[in-house]
């Protein structure tokens, strides 16, 4: 990662105005969303979107040029263009054609993807942003840091500072007071505006509609008042029949701004008069710019769906530690990665995909069904593929590929670790390490590992037989997890097994990019796996047993290894998470807890894989309640911790205050003991309560409940 | 449905009220635009842009008003403190006006202004966009204008704030009379 970049983390992660507004922003909003959505069914409204939106993208082409013979049919010029510089050109044309002095403009994010209103100004034309956000920021001479509330990042202070300057008179803060000088400034640039210049959300190619969702009025204004306007649209807007506009309108108001519908939504199909009786002439620009080669991209196209309503910004834990400017100029957060990676290059991504935690939260709201963090994902694999891995990274992955010498390097580590090392932590790295401790004590690497400890396990023998996959962390750090995970199979009477050829389930390779190695890491684990003739293959770790049931078969597949395809597919069908499996056998009635005792207060954090991928959360819950704990949920409990793997020796500093904020949310429920069912958490979890020092125990699930089984 | 759609657009700050003929709806904005003090002031005028109610009611009872005008021209409207104007549909579950405002001086009654006073047939009530569709569409309206509440921002540290670029106050006055086509 570049310094600079790092640099400007730090800046952002230090601008306490910044993180304390989205901070509180991102919780409204997630109470306000809920609100909105009431009495929708949130999934059914986002398949037909998708599938609207996916069904244009297939045939952008032919959709655009519909669209193109409608609109043109009720007297629009429509012009289409791959080329930003050519959208330029076609302005400024008609600029000069009509004489055009004074553009007003109301919010367009392709306006921003092409830099528009510097080109004006070069050729003397004077243009006023109209939308209050992106006003100020034109004032201030920033970008956007968010693509709905692009100035979510300044105060009513600077905005005061800003707005004094403009009006010359000091004002105070008053917001109302603020929001009135914008409608006294900028109503006269309105009525003397020649040329109006509007983005759109939505284009209908069926009937040449375009259609504009605003809550100032701006746009109707915009769209009014100059006798020339000019719309500028990415053609991912273009839908092919007019019915689509319900559903985009259903979910864009309330997955933007969490309003049931925006104060104003305008349908314009074709010209209209203008108030002096001439014709307005209007200007729809088509512009495509990469968006038909993402179309072409069986990865990449389901990008096209996004209806850029920025919820995607909202639930993210690092948009809201961060803000938008560590991202770029113009599209920010995790759609912005993408887009970024596409209108601009690839290697303009190379740091801001790795802000990406992986955490799955916009996968849950997004209303246009993408896969951001898939999308990243790729994004890495292709980064790897252009510039190959780092050298560091590529030595310490060709060790992970080498199972004896990567087992062999845990265990002494063990040893090496030891000055470091007080109690089941290591409190401090010397040097550049050190990072990786602040904030969080890492757990000393356990003196005997799992397998060995296994190999003193009697097993009962009878019909049933689970294989155990224990992935890194269980093996060599909480081989403790791994005893309760058996205790429990084995008490129902179910044999485990622990073949020796098990190996790191990938995962760190595969979030880094590094899809060879994770596909070698996967098959020799399916080889090592699916020895043993088991019904169950079963993993205590959420994030190995997505890579088992989820993702073996999709890295081979991308490396062209199809020939474990079929073995990779049977693994999957095997692979089961502790807390399914043990709740299905309390359910059967052969296991049972402890009765009689009360065990207290008890909270749960989800983990985000078994969450989000595994969509299991109810499960652990139930179990810990039979088991005679009383579970007080915490604020926000499926809020990533802020591990992401290597993703908190990445990012420490990131990683930090994400980690914080959950010990916060943990201590606030008045609980000493906090479950979850994934072994990272608890490191990251517990490594934290170790340096913050609250008496707050942090246990796998798996050994919560192998304690309280009966007899 | 009316109350239903009350409920949402009083919620987001829209003002409601109803009444049974064209004759109280002319006494209620009268009175109304008495009440804010319009006058032949500029930034004290009213605008009443032409449409089905003054084609039912005619000019006549409006006569003599002062400060009420009829021809919305931009210089006029800018300078008005009251549009009034129709509204063909309301929409039940989130509270919305629309009309077919292809001739602009629809837009500048509504838009310019600081209050708006929407005139609505109580018969027109649709329960939600769908219906609404059935009803007007593109094919034969160029400039379908939803209005729902008055003008907002949260622009500035996500505090919500009424009144930016369009009116800050819109009143939506039912009346019975004027019917609608009945469902």
């Amino acid at each position: 990662m570049k310094q600079e970049f790092k640099a400007s983390i730090n800046r952002a992660l230090n601008d306490a105005n910044l993180t304390g507004a989205l901070g509180k922003f991102s919780e409204a909003y997630k109470v306000n969303r809920t609100k909105a959505y009431e009495g929708i069914d949130f999934e059914e409204l986002r398949g037909r979107i998708a599938e609207a939106k996916s069904a244009a993208a297939c045939h952008l082409d032919e959709v655009a040029e519909t669209f193109r013979k409608n609109a043109e049919a009720l007297g629009a010029k429509v012009f289409r263009t791959r080329d930003p510089e050519e959208v330029k050109q076609y302005i400024l044309k008609v600029a000069r054609d009509n004489g055009v002095n004074n553009v007003v403009k109301s919010k367009s994010m392709a306006t921003e993807e092409i830099h528009l209103n510097q080109a004006l100004l070069k050729e003397g034309i004077s243009v006023a942003e109209t939308d209050l956000g992106e006003w100020i920021i034109q004032l201030a001479g920033q970008t956007p840091s968010h693509m709905v509330m692009p100035a979510i990042h300044m105060t009513k202070e600077e905005v005061a500072d800003i707005f004094s300057k403009e009006v010359n008179e000091r004002l105070d803060t008053d917001i109302p007071r603020l929001v009135k000088v914008a409608r006294n400034e900028l109503r006269p640039k309105f009525l003397a505006a020649d040329m109006g210049i509007s983005g759109a959300n939505i284009a209908v190619a069926e009937t040449g509609s375009i259609v504009l969702v605003t809550n100032e009025g701006n746009a109707r204004l915009v769209t009014t008042l100059p006798r020339v306007h000019v719309a500028l649209i990415g053609v991912e807007k273009l839908v092919e029949k007019f019915e689509t506009v319900v559903p985009i309108l259903d979910a864009l108001p309330r997955s933007a701004t969490a309003q049931l519908l925006t104060s104003y939504v305008s349908i314009i199909t074709g010209p209209t008069p203008n108030d002096d009786g001439s014709m307005k002439e209007l200007h729809i620009i088509l512009m495509d710019n990469q968006r038909s080669e993402m179309a072409k991209d069986p990865k990449f196209k389901q990008a096209l769906q996004c209806i850029r309503c920025g919820s995607c910004l909202n639930v993210c834990p690092i948009f809201r530690l961060v803000g938008g400017h560590v991202f770029g100029k113009v599209y920010t957060g995790g759609i912005g990665t993408i887009l970024t990676a596409w209108f601009d290059e690839l290697k303009k991504s190379e740091d801001i995909q790795g802000l990406c935690i992986q955490c799955g939260n916009c996968t849950q709201v997004c209303p246009g069904k993408l896969d951001i963090p898939e999308m990243i994902m790729e994004i890495r694999r292709r980064l790897v593929l252009e510039k190959g891995q780092p050298l560091v990274q590529k030595a310490i992955f060709s060790v992970v590929n080498n199972r004896k010498l990567f087992h062999g390097m845990l265990r002494a580590a063990s040893v090496v670790g030891k000055p470091f090392t007080s109690g089941k932590f290591i409190r401090h790295l010397p040097l550049f390490l050190s990072d990786l401790t602040d904030g969080r004590s890492l757990p000393a690497i356990a003196d005997k590992p799992f397998r060995d400890i296994y190999a003193g396990i009697e097993q009962p023998k009878g019909k049933e037989k689970a294989v155990f996959y224990a992935g890194c962390l269980i093996d060599f750090a909480y081989p403790e997890t791994g005893v309760a995970l058996v205790k429990l199979l084995n008490k129902a009477g179910i044999e485990v097994a622990f073949p020796e050829e098990q190996t790191c389930c990938g995962a760190p390779a595969l979030y880094s990019g590094a899809y060879e190695v994770a596909a070698q890491n996967a098959a020799d684990n399916i080889e090592a796996l699916l020895q043993q003739d088991a019904q169950y293959v079963v993993s205590a770790c959420p994030t190995c047993t997505v890579a088992l049931a989820h993702e073996f078969a999709k890295t081979l597949e991308a490396v062209g290894r199809t020939e474990w395809l079929d073995k990779a597919r049977k693994l999957a069908e095997k692979t089961v998470d502790l807390s399914t499996l043990v709740k299905r056998l309390v359910d059967e009635g052969r296991l049972s807890f402890q009765e009689g005792e009360q065990l207290g207060k008890i909270t749960y954090h989800d983990s985000c894989h078994l969450k989000r991928t595994l969509k299991v959360s109810e499960q652990p819950r139930e179990l810990l309640q039979q088991a005679g704990y009383e579970l007080e949920e915490m604020f926000e409990c499926d809020m990533c911790c802020g591990m992401g793997g290597s993703y908190s020796m990445k990012l420490p500093e990131i990683s930090a205050p994400i980690l914080k904020r959950k010990l916060k949310n943990i201590k606030d429920t008045g609980a000493s003991l906090v479950a979850m069912d994934c072994p990272g958490c608890v490191l990251q979890i517990s490594g934290g309560f170790d340096q913050d020092g609250a008496p707050v125990r942090v246990k796998h699930t798996a050994e919560l409940l192998a304690d309280r089984l009966k007899g | 449905m009316y109350e239903q759609f009350k409920a949402r657009a009083v919620g987001v700050g829209a003002e409601v009220h109803r009444v049974a003929t064209c004759s109280d709806a002319v006494e209620f904005v009268l009175s109304f635009l008495k009440q804010e003090g319009v006058c032949e002031r500029p930034g004290s005028y009213a605008v009443w842009a032409k449409g089905p109610f003054l084609d039912a009611v005619g000019q006549g009872p409006l006569a003599g008003v002062p400060g009420l005008g009829f021809e919305v021209t931009r210089e006029r409207a800018a300078q008005a403190k009251v549009g009034i104007s129709d509204m063909s549909f309301a929409v039940a579950d989130t509270g919305s006006l629309v009309q077919d405002q292809a001739a602009p001086d629809q837009r500048l009654a509504s838009a310019l202004t600081a209050i708006h006073i929407a005139l609505v047939p109580s018969g027109n009530i649709v329960a939600d966009k769908g219906a609404l569709f059935t009803r007007i569409t593109p094919k034969n309206s160029r400039y379908i204008a939803f209005i729902t509440g008055p003008s907002r921002t949260a622009d500035i540290e996500r505090v919500l704030t009424i009144g930016v670029h369009g009116p800050e106050r819109l009143i939506v006055l039912f009346v019975d009379e004027l019917g609608g086509e009945k469902k």
